[in-house]
């Protein structure tokens, strides 16, 4: 089996975000990490692996920084790594991020399963997995909460995907597309040794031209979707109204009448 | 290339999704003001013809109804290829969706198919000028930005779940319906939908209008029920936060938050919830937030609307009786 599994590096979920006059965007002096929701697919591939054989690649379009991503996830127990990137990538939407991480994976010709996570904590668009399916013309098989059974003999994969009404189960050839979420494993911690071995690895990039990308399918040229003007949400000025009555049941009885005012009951 | 507007329309087994008819309304109100038409898109099983009136009543002018096996039970490949060639003939400046588990899917889908943008998880789209701009959270609501399809059409859109009003429908509004037929049979899908496990419990969070949650404060499994019971009083969805769930208190369905739902309800009561920023990413846009916690200091105080400080396990049980009471 060789599955490919493809992370984005973002901001660190705790930091605190803001935004200059020009609209540059910082995250203080937070960590760049591997995307959270991106731990969900390299644990999943890492078990696949221990049960099945083969390796695991995993795979970031992104500048130099994007190796933090790349490097977790060798630390987790990953066998290869490879970042794709161009300065013509800069400013790619999904259309033209799926775009480069089909080519690549095109390239490697021999993939079984490709892995993403749930989405990006920083764009939060959702859409690169799917968009790499389609491009790719395999089954999308997307909010996988467990992966039910995988036969690399029969080469089929049946999957619990999570929709609003409950669990759809789905079966699908291989090489399919598999786009986890939080609830299909618990990520193991990076090791020493992988550690270790994550900072003495080299990483190696590939440009447009080595994946057979072109130039106008990829950043502002090859996307759809623009994001001229990024701001601070409005906040919230001030603090709850504290009710209190003389009794809890005085209490509740205000609590009542002020949601009955605001009709929301 | 008009001015006309595709809309998806989403259902479970005949059941219309909420957001589908709160993404027509946004249509109509979009095609009233540059003047096109709004088409709303229905695929699915046999049987699933009477929401098309439905659909007009939300505000649609014409139906495009299919009804086939192929279609029942959600599956990307025969709805997206369905919805690309229906957008291909009539040639629509917009298409929208609801960012639901399968507008999420498709809406990426028939962007790659039509070589154009979409924006995801919108919460306001607005026209400036002759463009259509759009609102929508990034870093888990810490930020926002505005977004726009400026060359590639159709322009396509997916809004976040009660972000948009669903209008009043009018039953007497009439409308076109058009039988299409499916563009894929069975052979060429290769995903087999092979059984459905129905979630456990009630109402879903992500349409709630009301949401009763609770937190580490909730103290074990049990400590739920006052809460249950006041979400069955209320007609509310059960939430939790991180810690809950984690504890294995309940399942991971229910989480708020940065690493769960986002939820927008009406009205947002959180019991023994801190309301760590993480938990905040998930519900800070809840119209009107009550926090019920013994911690005069906790920073969901901030973020609340209004707040009791007290021991949930007197408060919660207080107030489904008085609810029951005042609602009858
Ligand atoms: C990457 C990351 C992602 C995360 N994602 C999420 C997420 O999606 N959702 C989420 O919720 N959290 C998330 N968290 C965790 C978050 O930081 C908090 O740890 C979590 O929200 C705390 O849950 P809590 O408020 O229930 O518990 P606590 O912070 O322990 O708060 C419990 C509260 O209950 C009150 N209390 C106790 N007993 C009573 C009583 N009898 N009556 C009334 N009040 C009482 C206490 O005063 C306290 O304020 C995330 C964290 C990280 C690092
Ligand atoms: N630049 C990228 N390189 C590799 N994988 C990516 C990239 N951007 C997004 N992904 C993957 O796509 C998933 C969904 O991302 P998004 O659509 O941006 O929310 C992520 O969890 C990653 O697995």
């Amino acid at each position: 089996m060789h599955i490919v599994v493809c992370t984005k590096h973002t901001p660190d979920s705790e930091a605190k975000m803001s935004v200059d006059a020009s609209g540059k965007v910082s995250w203080g002096g937070s960590p760049l990490i591997i995307n959270p929701w991106d731990e969900y697919a390299v644990e999943e591939a890492l078990r696949l692996r221990e049960a099945h054989g083969g390796k695991v690649t995993v795979i970031s379009m992104g500048p130099p920084e994007a190796v933090e991503a790349l490097k977790h996830a060798i630390a987790m127990g990953c066998d290869e790594a490879i970042r794709i990137w161009e300065d013509a990538c800069v400013d790619s939407d999904t259309l033209a991020t799926s775009y480069v991480l089909a080519k690549a994976i095109e390239k490697m010709g021999d993939v079984d399963l490709v892995l993403f996570g749930k989405s990006a904590i920083d764009s939060q668009t959702w859409q690169v997995g799917v968009a790499v399916a389609r491009r790719l013309g395999l089954p999308a098989l997307m909010y996988v909460i467990k992966i039910a059974a995988l036969d690399p003999v029969q080469r089929t994969i049946t999957v619990e995907r999570l929709l609003e009404e409950g669990r759809q189960v789905v079966s699908a050839p291989l090489p399919a597309v598999v786009g986890t979420t939080k609830g299909i494993n618990e990520p193991r911690y990076t090791s020493f040794m992988g550690i270790r071995k994550a900072a003495r690895m080299e990483y190696p990039v590939w440009s447009l031209a080595q994946i057979g990308a072109e130039a106008n399918k990829v950043g502002v040229a090859g996307s759809g979707v623009r994001w001229p003007h990024i701001f601070m949400p409005p906040v919230r000025e001030g603090e709850a109204e504290i009710i209190q009555g003389e009794t809890v049941e005085a209490t509740v009885s205000l609590l009542v009448d002020k949601l009955l005012a605001e009709k929301v009951i | 290339m008009g001015n006309d507007i595709f809309v998806w329309v989403e259902q479970f087994r005949g059941q219309p999704v909420s957001v589908s008819y709160e993404a027509i309304g946004l249509a109509r109100r979009l095609a009233d003001a540059w003047g096109g038409r709004v088409t709303a898109c229905l695929f699915g099983e046999e049987g699933i013809a009477p929401l098309a009136q439905e659909a007009i009543s939300y505000g649609a002018d014409r139906v495009l109804l299919a009804e086939d096996d192929t279609l029942a039970d959600f599956r990307l490949e025969p709805q997206v290829a369905l919805l690309a060639q229906a957008v291909r003939e009539a040639d629509p400046a917009v298409v929208l969706i609801g960012a639901t588990f399968r507008g999420r899917e498709l809406g990426p889908a028939l962007a790659v198919e039509l070589d154009t943008g979409c924006v995801a998880d919108c919460t306001a789209l607005d026209l400036e000028g002759e463009q259509l701009v759009a609102t929508r959270p990034i870093y888990a609501g810490k930020l926002m930005c505005k977004c726009l399809v400026p060359e590639r059409r159709p322009q396509i859109f997916t809004t976040r779940v009660r972000a948009f009003p669903k209008p009043e429908p009018d039953t007497t509004r009439r409308g076109e319906v058009v039988r299409v037929q499916p563009v894929l049979g069975e052979g060429d899908i290769a995903v087999k939908v092979t059984d459905f496990l129905e979630a456990i419990g009630g109402v879903s969070l992500a349409d709630a209008a009301v949401i009763v949650a609770g937190g580490r404060g909730v103290g074990g499994p049990e400590g739920f029920a006052p809460l249950r019971e006041l979400a069955q009083v209320l007609g509310a969805a059960l939430g939790a936060s991180r810690a809950a769930v984690d504890a294995g208190w309940i399942p991971y369905e229910h989480q708020v938050g940065q690493t769960g739902k986002t939820v927008s309800p009406d009205l947002y009561i959180a019991c023994g919830i801190s309301g760590a920023i993480q938990h905040q990413a998930g519900m800070r846009t809840s119209k009107v937030i009550v926090a019920i916690n013994k911690d005069p200091e906790a920073p969901i105080f901030k973020l609340a609307h209004y707040g009791i400080v007290g021991d949930l396990f007197k408060v919660v049980p207080a107030l489904t009786a008085a609810l029951r009471a005042r609602l009858g």
